[in-house]
């Protein structure tokens, strides 16, 4: 239930934004996070923005999980 | 040897998810053990407050708006699905504000939200009644039976059954909240809380400082989501939901009533509360069967205690709350053969 997924804040208008999941297009509510720029990341649960994700925090994790998969596949050789 | 053991509870249910998804508790050293807490909503949602709204689907042009894992979960008589299917109209929404779209589509039914949910999404609702009062809907109506998670945190914490060493704390409940709610667990009852997201690393990273804390003897609280969580969480989203919502005492599935732990409209914007609008006679609430639900939801049960698991009851049908959602501790149970 408290699943909430990262977008990409591409364009503002008044309270709502449009978000880009990875190509998919949403209009969400900015409701409860006003302090929003554009090209901004934000975390989405129920159509609002209920938080901002460091883009450099959230680079570096999936750097990691690489990482992670990568030591994974050469313990499977 | 037993001494030994640490024992961790996940409260999230996305956690519990994530976590048998991945296979992470046959990855773990011996010593450490995972148990599921109370943080699926639909599942610590009492068996009244399901048989409120399935009584309030059964009224002449009422239109039940919900989230999907809503629909299946069993009341004491019949579910919404089964409501739906025998006519009531009863709508699964992404998003509440979804149901406001429906509400003035509809101007001479009436459009209950049917809300449950911790503070990730309480406070989109409610956004959403501020937004209703702003659009001067009247035929709106929120069923709130939204949760407070940390005086049920508190009691599981403070629980002489359980007897957990520390806490893998929900990130996105944390977006919201912050840290501060943690300080009175990790200082007063002395468990280490540690935040973590809901990847794989994530997850595995959080086990290891919560061990860490444990193995020195500290009892804090820290962050292992930082690319989300902050000490202050979403300030303005806590503020929006204190402008519409009150505490107020609530029955949790397993765990009874827990003071302060549930929320209800404001005076203010009593107008939107179905609770008031909708005077319904419930049925004595009758729990399944043999069905050990509420022991699962305090960790002091696991599925496999349960006679009716994967027997009786399976995702396919269900029996008790914690099969029917997609995060439920039995429903991972079943789908990743934990």
């Amino acid at each position: 239930m408290c699943l909430a997924v990262p977008a990409k804040v591409k364009s503002i208008e008044k309270n709502m934004a449009v978000v880009d999941f990875g190509g998919v297009y949403k209009r969400i509510s900015l409701g409860i996070l006003s302090d929003v720029k554009q090209n901004d990341y934000v975390l989405v649960h129920a159509g609002f923005a209920i938080g901002k994700v460091k883009q450099k925090e959230a680079e570096d994790t999936l750097k990691v999980l690489k990482e992670l998969k990568d030591v994974l596949k050469d313990e499977r050789r | 040897m037993k001494e030994d053991k640490i024992k961790l509870m996940e409260v999230c249910g996305t956690h519990t998810m994530a976590i048998a998804r991945a296979g992470i508790k046959k990855l773990l050293p011996s010593e450490i053990e995972l148990i599921s807490g109370p943080g699926c909503p639909v599942c610590v949602t009492s068996q009244a407050d399901i048989d409120r709204a399935i009584e309030i689907s059964r009224i002449d042009n009422v239109i039940i708006t919900t989230f999907g894992d809503m629909m299946r979960v069993p009341g004491t008589k019949t579910s919404f699905e089964d409501m739906k299917r025998d006519g009531a109209d009863i709508r699964v929404v992404y998003s509440p504000l979804d149901a406001l779209t429906i509400s003035e589509d509809n101007p001479q039914k009436r459009v209950v939200f049917m809300g449950v949910g911790f503070e990730t999404t309480s406070p989109t609702v409610a956004a959403t009644i501020i937004e209703a009062r702003k659009r001067g809907l009247r035929n709106f109506f929120v069923l709130s039976n939204f949760k407070v998670l940390f005086p049920a945190l508190e009691a599981l914490a403070g629980s002489s059954k359980l007897k957990v060493d520390g806490f893998i704390c929900p990130g996105h409940v944390s977006v919201v909240t912050g840290t501060i709610p943690y300080a009175k667990i990790a200082s007063h009852y002395k468990k280490p809380c540690v935040i973590t997201g809901f990847d794989e690393i994530d997850i595995v990273k959080g086990i290891k400082r919560l061990v860490e804390q444990i193995k020195s003897h500290r009892c804090t609280t820290e962050i292992e989501y930082r690319r989300a969580v902050t000490e202050d969480g979403n300030i303005e989203a806590r503020r929006v939901l204190d402008s519409v919502f009150d505490v107020k005492d609530s029955h949790w599935r397993g765990l009874g009533m827990i003071k302060e732990s549930g929320l209800k409209l404001k005076n203010k914007y009593r107008q939107f509360d179905a609770e008031k609008e909708f005077k319904v006679k419930l049925p004595k609430a009758i729990l399944p069967k043999g069905c050990i639900c509420g022991e699962v939801l305090q960790g002091i049960k696991g599925p496999r205690d349960c006679k009716l698991f994967g027997k009786v009851c399976t995702p396919r049908k269900p029996v008790g709350p914690c099969m029917v959602s997609s995060e439920g501790t039995c429903a991972a149970y079943y789908r990743y053969g934990e």
